[in-house]
């Protein structure tokens, strides 16, 4: 049998980047209806994920109303409640939820040989079903995004004009990207230390202060480093934090435009393509030192 | 050219003085212990598998025998490239395993236990279409092989259903369809039949003794169940610490590692105390079944006036039961394990 079926391999290896696409599809497929598996979860999962927004739009209210300013760092009080549903748009996109956890998982009870003894890219196997999980959220949150942003619509400002909603696009698929790389590193850690529970941890508090997740980065500007000339917000600028939150929602309110804006997707571009690199890297180390546990 | 690859090809797994060493950290008891772990830590060396030395040609059919904790396991891991080693080398289909080259992963498969490539969530027949997409095999070919191999295990009722639900049996049978879809040129089994029931473990003997014969796949299964040995393989690894004890084939390990065998006579009368004892051998004596354990080269000559002592119903001459000869094997060398500096004992018998 091996000669002609080492022939029909190296045959069937010459159209392998459009088998690649597929096999890749048939992830995304059976991604997919695992994740359509449970549905209750999922649900119910959407539904939780607009409370905090609800606690900040009252937190933000009650300081609005106590400071009797109308301004606070070139945001009223319209402008704050449209920043965090925004920031919850992007935060669909770039939140990897259990990700990091999953990848540790799977090393630790060793779910993870199935990869390296197929014919499969892990990091890719991850993308894919990564993505399905997107999709199908999507699929059972665009109703209440669209309940909420609809009946919302009056804090928001005029829409921005094609190109300022075209990198915004452009900016959120790629704090996907960002998200997924940042975090599926953090995963692989797990090659060198079992648990990786607090690690994930110490970096969600970082991802939450950062990102804008909790409150805009511009108000950081004011902030002194000691170095002359240079804000926090300046710092922060420079780290990809920020691009998993605050960026997208920024380029929708208009707060960055021309060279900045070009700047911040330059910064970001520069951030996914380290990541990808960091992540591969560190993929490849790992399993050199993977001693294959859980039997 | 090509007879020339054909015959470097015969060798399908060799390997060279294949070592891996894991640290381990001892926890000690209690809880002041782990806190003072916290700061200072022994770290222990396992041996799992010391300078292994090993050729497996293809269509041969070797099973790896020891007792837990051998390193057989770790063993495979090695030749599937899950893991590397600290020394040594080997070559599996002409690739150095844990390179992990695709063109190598195309062509072997890796059963572990039962929880393996099966998608827990989802019917049986989903991973198998994405096990057509990712060993991209082609969809006629692909259709044909799954219900073969589906037919002779008789599973086609459970492919619709997740594999969740399934019992141990069910589930082993459908990872092993999962493992030969590709029509993988090397298997590697991983304690195949452990907890199965009597029958689940006579269909995979069957199953895969039939596959090994029609496709030539060269298979290397590690088990500690000698039933699965005798019904399969012709070739035996012993392999205790790390060590291959002995390599060959299963009637010489009887040739080699007994000394006696075993005679049964029915006697007419149980015989008298202390009768059967004058022949020197130790003995058993149930009612009038009495066993008696003989030197082998002694047995031309004793069997003759062991039947004329007293009147026999039926006699039999057997060897020693496998079990137990591989048992003695396991023993011995945990005796010589205890007894030598763990770092200085030899490698291959």
């Amino acid at each position: 049998m091996s000669t002609t079926a080492n022939s029909e391999r190296s045959l069937q290896a010459s159209h392998g980047w459009f088998s690649g696409v597929r096999s890749w599809w048939r992830m995304l497929v059976i991604c997919l209806e695992e994740r359509l598996a449970y549905r209750t979860d999922f649900a119910l999962g959407t539904v939780m994920r607009f409370l905090p927004i609800v606690t900040q739009v009252f937190l933000w209210t009650a300081v609005f109303a106590a400071s009797s300013r109308t301004d606070i760092a070139g945001y009223s009080r319209d402008n704050i409640v449209a920043y965090y549903l925004l920031t919850m748009v992007t935060r669909a996109f770039s939140s990897m939820p259990s990700l990091a956890g999953g990848i540790s998982r799977s090393i630790r009870d060793g779910s993870v040989k199935k990869y390296l003894i197929q014919p499969v890219d892990y990091i890719g196997f991850l993308l894919a079903s990564r993505i399905a999980h997107k999709l199908v959220y999507y699929i059972v949150a665009i109703l209440p995004f669209a309940a909420v942003l609809f009946f919302c619509r009056g804090y928001f400002p005029p829409a921005p004009d094609g190109l300022t909603i075209a990198a915004y696009i452009l900016s959120l698929l790629l704090s996907f990207l960002l998200g997924f790389f940042l975090e599926a590193t953090l995963g692989m850690i797990g090659f060198w230390f079992l648990e990786v529970s607090s690690i994930i941890f110490a970096y969600m508090l970082f991802q939450y202060l950062l990102s804008g997740h909790m409150f805009p980065i511009d108000m950081l500007a004011d902030i002194p480093t000691g170095l002359t000339g240079v804000s926090l917000a300046d710092i922060v600028r420079l780290l990809p934090f920020e691009y998993t939150a605050y960026f997208p929602a920024a380029v929708w309110l208009g707060k960055i435009t021309g060279w900045e804006l070009v700047r911040g997707i330059l910064i970001e571009i520069v951030w996914l393509v380290i990541m990808i690199g960091v992540c591969r890297f560190v993929w490849w180390r790992g399993t050199k030192r993977y001693s294959g546990f859980g039997g | 050219m090509h007879t020339s690859s054909e015959t470097k090809s015969d060798r399908v797994i060799e390997v060279n003085d294949l070592a891996k060493e894991y640290r381990v950290y001892d926890k000690p008891e209690g809880l002041w212990a782990s806190v003072r772990g916290l700061f200072h830590r022994k770290n222990r060396i396992i041996h799992a598998v010391r300078g292994v030395d090993l050729s497996v040609g293809r269509g041969e059919f070797l099973a790896m025998l020891g007792p837990n904790g051998a390193g057989k396991t770790t063993f495979l891991k090695l030749l599937s490239g899950i893991i590397t080693p600290t020394r040594g080398t080997a070559r599996v289909l002409g690739h150095v395993p844990w390179d992990r080259a695709d063109d190598f992963r195309r062509r072997f498969a890796l059963v572990m236990g039962q929880k393996n490539q099966l998608w827990w969530d989802l019917p049986a027949a989903e991973s198998f279409r994405l096990h057509q997409e990712i060993y991209r095999i082609d969809p006629i070919r692909f259709a044909k092989i799954r219900d073969e191999l589906v037919d002779m295990l008789g599973v086609s009722h459970l492919l619709g259903q997740p594999v969740r639900e399934l019992s141990l049996g069910e589930r082993m049978k459908l990872e092993l369809i999962a493992a030969l879809l590709h029509e993988p040129e090397v298997l590697f089994l991983d304690e195949p039949t452990i907890g199965l029931d009597v029958v689940a473990q006579h269909t995979i003997h069957e199953f895969l003794r039939h596959i090994q014969k029609q496709r030539s796949v060269t298979v290397v299964l590690t088990t500690h169940y000698m039933k699965d040995v005798a019904a399969l393989c012709e070739r035996v690894v012993v392999v205790t610490h790390g060590s291959i004890l002995y390599d060959g084939s299963l009637e010489q390990i009887v040739d080699r590692f007994t000394t006696h065998k075993v005679v049964t006579l029915d006697l007419e009368n149980p015989p008298a105390a202390g009768e059967m004892e004058r022949f020197g051998f130790s003995c058993e004596v149930h009612g009038p079944r009495v066993s008696l354990r003989i030197d082998r080269s002694r047995i031309a000559d004793v069997l003759p006036k062991l039947l004329a002592s007293q009147p026999v119903r039926d006699v039999s001459v057997e060897d020693v039961p496998l079990e137990e000869i591989v048992a003695g094997l396991f023993r011995g060398a945990a005796k010589r394990q205890a007894g030598t500096d763990p770092d200085q004992e030899v490698g291959a018998v």
